[in-house]
């Protein structure tokens, strides 16, 4: 076996991997050979590390060198340099954006700080195509650990650390699991809900990535406290990647005996099995994630009966989503009680996040329940970009509703983000900025469920499709005043109404930013004015006094729009204009302006 | 229309190897989905005879087939193109003008969301979230992801290189 003195871990997440971080892994290994020190230096594909607007991230251990922006260019200073010579690639290391000095060592930049990554914990530390690692790490310790328990006694652990349903939901996961224990049954089930559908949202993808026997691990715990011998995991088949991970790690712990029959010598059985989705949104319903499972169409049926009861194949079934699994070895490592010191008093532990949208840090964090929205988006996410004002975060994705200004110092938990009117979700959060207009952020949500409606009931098939019709004739200049009326009413109607969670949440958008932002909606209807200067249809381009006649629009104007005489003021005829902006990139001395 | 794909030796090889896999299964039940899955990566979409072979082989209804095909947007009835796109219209790539890139792609193809060009060479989808919200807009081409993609030009030159 080889003895290496060195380690060079290199992001293999998805954002990462789409610049070229493969193309990265290749070269190093080719550039360490040439210099003949592959057997002294380890390069390994991890997971995600979180901050993907600097990537592909290349970390050099043991001095810890972060690397942002590596091209696979970049490798043989890499080598050349640090490896062989041990002085570090300066212009490749992070540039703190106030200092303007750089900062080698992840655990000094801002975007880390006030992170504190449980569900992450091995993201980016470990090869994911490795069992040896992760138990290096303790893996399957949490396994061991609970095999010497009694059912109950594992089940109250999880109850005691306050674990909530990470998917949306927020419910109790130690009661869910107490639940479908004591129901009966010759046979139960465990499922993994990794159908994750939240169009914004990547945390579950990152950590079956980086950490999938984290989840294999927890599974068989569930399966162990609930008394079920067999393991699903519903996953979407757009992610090749968290597959193939998922599928060699349950490979490889069946080679060991964590998987398989009387795994440790105990009498527990487990063994896990995948199943793909096939993009449906509903699917992430618990009731409707079974039907598609049994190969049916993906159509939620009403609770009770719940999966507990009648699940899969009409068995007891307890569905837990990724990110609530990759919390349970944590709790049984360091105990429920270190578990539920962190967070707040109604919601315990970490919260995942997918950071995105008009922000400078995009990336994937963990924070303390609690946290407030300003540090995550200013302190983690470094603020907005290119200097625009904060207007909205979007959290809970079309689920979900807006938080402005005004609810920065809310420490994030379950319950304050429901009570704002909006919710935790999955843990999308969507940060935007003054050009964002708001009634056609609510119609950008409304398309998404719409179509992704099931058909099912009437309030969401029918409803949502009313609903996003108004908020088309809104943004299109066509909107009445009642109309507003009418988004509401109908929208506390399917809210009320719908089968599933789908429809009942699919108006939040809608009632959010009418709350928060009537007066967008009342410029749009009353004024025909869109303040944000996003909807073209309510747009009208003008030349100013600034304009010197150079004729250069009127030139490149399509539709012949554009009158006036050489060195004189131009005129736009806004009945021939088509609102194209051709005219405004051509002009070089911003004499054209939109309103 | 008969299904061209029939008459052609190419596809018996195929169907066959889907015989193959339904034969293996440990169990049929509730296997309509994999084999879906299955059918379509080897024909590389679900025309009306492969969803009527599968049911039988299943012993499923064709309408039941056609009704979990028509449910799921990963199932598509009629062929990609050669070069698959997708533009991604995740909320991250949204408020980064992702509404704008879609409509470049379109206009400069001349087709809509859901069709492929008459030459069968490029096919325009739209998905929701690749995971690369850090390089929003992005749009993929087969595997290829193209990330922070501006402006109508940069659509032009990427749709270039599969001159």
């Amino acid at each position: 076996m080889s003895k290496y003195t060195m380690h060079i871990l290199v992001c293999g997440g998805t954002g990462c991997l789409s610049s070229r971080s493969a193309e990265i892994v290749t070269q190093l290994n080719k550039t360490l050979e040439d210099v003949g020190m592959q057997d002294q230096v380890q390069v390994l594909k991890t997971g995600c590390f979180g901050f993907c607007e600097k990537g592909p991230i290349v970390k050099v251990l043991p001095d810890n060198t972060f690397y942002v922006q590596v091209q696979p260019e970049d490798v043989e200073d890499i080598v050349n340099e640090h490896i062989i010579k041990g002085r570090k690639v300066p212009r490749l290391l992070y540039e703190n954006p106030k200092s303007k000095e750089h900062v080698s060592d992840s655990k000094h930049m801002d975007f880390y700080k006030k992170q504190m990554r449980v569900a992450l914990r091995n993201c980016g530390f470990i090869n994911p195509e490795s069992i040896e690692e992760y138990i290096a790490r303790d893996g399957y310790e949490a396994l061991a650990k609970v095999l010497t328990l009694s059912q109950e006694e594992v089940i109250s652990e999880v109850k005691k650390s306050g674990l909530r349903g990470r998917g949306g939901g927020g419910f109790p996961t130690g009661l869910k699991w107490e639940f479908a224990y004591k129901n009966t049954s010759n046979q139960k089930y465990v499922v993994c809900n990794a159908d994750e559908g939240d169009p914004g949202a990547f945390m579950d993808r990152s950590i079956l990535e980086g950490d999938p026997h984290s989840i294999v691990e927890a599974m068989a715990i569930c399966g162990y406290a609930i008394g079920a011998n067999k393991g699903l995991v519903y996953i979407r088949a757009e992610y090749p990647l968290a597959v193939k991970r998922l599928e060699c790690a349950i490979e490889s712990a069946r080679d060991l005996g964590l998987l398989g029959d009387n795994i440790l010598g105990t009498r527990f059985s487990f063994d896990i099995e995948i199943r793909f989705g096939a993009g449906a949104f509903v699917c992430g319903e618990e009731t409707a994630l079974i039907h598609s499972m049994e190969g049916k169409r993906g159509e939620p049926t009403t609770k009770p009966p719940f999966p507990a009861t009648s699940g899969y194949w009409d068995k007891p079934t307890n569905v837990n989503n990724v990110e609530t699994f990759a919390n349970i070895p944590v709790i049984f490592l360091k105990g429920a009680d270190w578990f539920s010191q962190i967070g707040t008093e109604k919601s315990k532990g970490t919260k995942v996040f997918a950071l995105a949208g008009k922000i400078n840090n995009v990336g994937l964090i963990e924070v303390p329940m609690g946290t407030t929205l300003r540090s995550v988006i200013y302190d983690i996410g470094g603020g907005i970009k290119d200097g625009k004002k904060f207007k909205a975060v979007q959290t809970g994705g079309p689920s979900g509703g807006c938080l402005t200004e005004k609810d920065l110092d809310t420490p994030i938990d379950f319950d304050n983000l429901l009570a704002k009117g909006s919710m935790m979700g999955s843990g999308g959060m969507i940060v935007m900025d003054e050009d964002d207009c708001m009634p056609a952020v609510a119609k950008f949500y409304l398309e998404f469920t719409a179509e992704e409606s099931c058909g099912k009931c009437t309030p969401c098939r029918v409803g949502t499709k009313r609903l996003l019709e108004i908020l088309e004739k809104i943004v299109s200049g066509r909107g009445e005043e009642e109309d507003l009326e009418t988004l509401k009413n109908l929208s506390e109607v399917i809210k009320d109404t719908a089968l599933c969670g789908l429809g009942q949440t699919a108006p939040n958008p809608v009632l959010s930013t009418l709350k928060v932002f009537e007066d967008e909606y009342i410029a749009h209807v009353r004024d025909r004015k869109c303040p944000s200067g996003q909807c073209s249809a309510l747009l009208q381009y003008r030349i100013t006094e600034k304009c010197v006649g150079c004729t250069a629009c009127s030139r490149v104007c399509p539709v012949n729009a554009i009158s006036g005489s050489v060195k004189k003021q131009h005129t736009i005829d806004v009945s021939k204009c088509i609102k194209c902006g051709a005219c405004m990139s051509k002009c070089r001395f911003n004499a054209i302006v939109r309103e | 229309m008969a299904c061209e794909g029939c008459k052609n030796p190419a596809a018996d090889a195929l169907y066959e190897e889907l015989e193959t896999f339904i034969n293996n299964l440990p169990e049929k039940k509730g296997a309509l989905i994999s084999v879906l899955h299955k059918a379509q990566s080897l024909f590389g979409y679900l025309p009306k005879e492969v969803q009527i072979f599968v049911g039988e082989k299943l012993g499923v209804p064709a309408s039941k087939v056609y009704g979990v095909v028509s449910f799921y947007s990963f199932f598509t009835m009629v062929p990609k193109g050669k070069y698959p796109i997708s533009v991604c219209l995740g909320t991250a790539c949204y408020v980064r003008g992702a509404d704008k890139i879609l409509e470049a792609f379109k206009k400069e193809l001349g087709i809509e969301v859901g069709q492929t060009t008459p030459d069968g060479k490029f096919s325009l989808d739209a998905l929701r979230c690749v995971g690369a919200c850090g390089l929003a807009p992005v749009a993929l081409i087969g595997d290829k992801v193209y990330g922070r993609i501006s402006s109508e030009e940069e659509v032009k030159n990427i749709l270039k290189e599969y001159e």
